[in-house]
């Protein structure tokens, strides 16, 4: 099987990684686009017999990255939208929201490792190479994100806890 | 049992079961003994599942369109090829709207054949958008139309055309010649796409019938219906496909 057909068929995973990676649908397919377009242009820099999926969230990342860099500043057409209706949020969906919520405040190279790790489940090796950063810089992020997190989630557990007791 | 000592390393390792079994007993030894870090560890392994479950049906979710045919050298020159001829497209309508505006003393240019000018170039603009065709997209439905309703200063509707076979892709706003117009897109199934132009402050509030017209490749149905002008537009169905189109946005829009 060929590259490009291998690129193809790693598209779901790309897309599911971009979706942790930077919570909204739209933003998160808009990244895998632009991945996927710089990954054709680059193919020839790719090196047959290493993986190929690492190599694509190389290139995610340093997409990710310039795309950051370059969108700081939000779109003001908010102020004129009309007061959302509110859709009916399931438990569920509530807690995944939590989680989307919690993972976006990480600090960018600490939310790469985590998903990198746990979604991913590529090697702290492959992570190392796919960010360009010694192994023990990933297993310090990896542990910082993680505790982060954990206080996030414990702290929000605490304070919906709170809330049942007020009532 | 000469062991090295533990280290955190080790239990973030020993949170994503990679740990040989001789370390991971060791680290279980470990933790046996400092129940606080016990359940700090059983915590990250929490968060890994909930994180792989909160993530993973993206992982089964149907591929959008725009990943659906990527093949893309092919793709670039179709995307190219498509930009050139509406490129052309644009010229010849712009073209077409000049040698109409220096004509406007005749009364040829009534309020509906204009709309349906500007409907074909806003559908020649739009429709073959892949990154952006729309500015909200349908799973902001509600938002969508209270947001179009809001600007156009009259309550608009986003048609469920289902039954003949189209979804809701999404909308945007566009100036029009007497105030921001609704623009809304359609998709069926095989990526064909429709728009549906709606406009405000048609003179008279009358209505009129279907009419037709042919703007470059796009084909359009208009007509209006008291306060709203509508126009149908696509460039890749026949005029009958069109049309049962249009007849179905009319008999939503008109129980």
């Amino acid at each position: 099987m060929n590259e490009a057909q291998r690129l193809v068929d790693l598209i779901p995973r790309l897309r599911r990684y971009a979706r942790a990676l930077v919570g909204d649908r739209a933003t998160a397919d808009d990244l895998v686009q632009d991945t996927l377009e710089r990954a054709w242009a680059k193919l020839h820099l790719y090196r047959r017999g290493t993986d190929l999926r690492a190599w694509l969230f190389t290139v995610m990342h340093n997409v990710h990255v310039n795309r950051v860099r370059a969108t700081r500043p939000t779109d003001l057409i908010d102020d004129e939208m009309p007061e959302l209706a509110q859709r009916a949020a399931q438990g569920d969906a509530l807690m995944v929201r939590d989680l989307d919520r919690s993972i976006a405040r990480l600090p960018e190279e600490q939310r790469a490792v985590l998903l990198l790790v746990t979604l991913e489940e590529l090697s702290y090796e492959e992570v190392a190479r796919t960010l360009d950063v010694p192994i023990g810089t990933v297993m310090s992020r990896l542990s910082r994100a993680r505790e982060k997190l954990r206080a996030m989630m414990l702290g929000q557990s605490a304070a919906s806890a709170k809330l049942k007791l007020v009532k | 049992m000469s062991e090295a000592p533990v280290t955190e390393s080790d239990l973030q390792a020993y949170a994503d079961g990679r740990l040989d079994p001789q370390r991971r007993q060791a680290v279980e030894a470990w933790l046996a003994a400092r129940p606080e870090e016990a359940e700090r560890i059983a915590d990250y392994r929490k968060l890994a599942e909930t994180l792989r479950g909160a993530y993973d049906p993206v992982y089964a979710e149907a591929l959008p369109r725009r990943f659906g045919r990527t093949r893309a050298p092919w793709r670039r020159f179709a995307s190219a090829a498509g930009w050139m001829t509406l490129g052309i497209l644009i010229g010849a309508l712009a073209g077409w709207e000049l040698r109409e505006t220096r004509s406007t003393l005749a009364p040829s240019a009534d309020v509906g054949t204009l709309m349906a000018r500007r409907a074909a170039v806003a559908h020649a603009t739009y429709s073959p958008e892949v990154r952006h065709p729309v500015e909200v997209g349908a799973d902001q439905e509600a938002h969508l139309v209270a947001w179009l309703s809001k600007r156009l200063g009259s309550p608009v509707r986003a048609p469920k055309l289902e039954d003949v076979g189209y979804s809701l892709v999404g909308g945007r706003l566009l100036p029009g010649d007497n105030g921001p117009v609704a623009h809304f897109m359609y998709q069926c199934s095989r990526g064909t796409r429709v728009t549906l132009y709606v406009r405000t402050d048609v003179a008279g509030n009358r209505e009129t019938a279907f009419r037709y017209a042919e703007e470059g490749k796009v084909r359009v149905f208009y007509w209006v219906d008291r306060k709203l002008g509508y126009a149908l537009s696509s460039g890749d169905i026949s005029k009958d496909d069109l049309f049962k189109v249009a007849n179905a946005v009319y008999q939503q829009l008109n129980p």
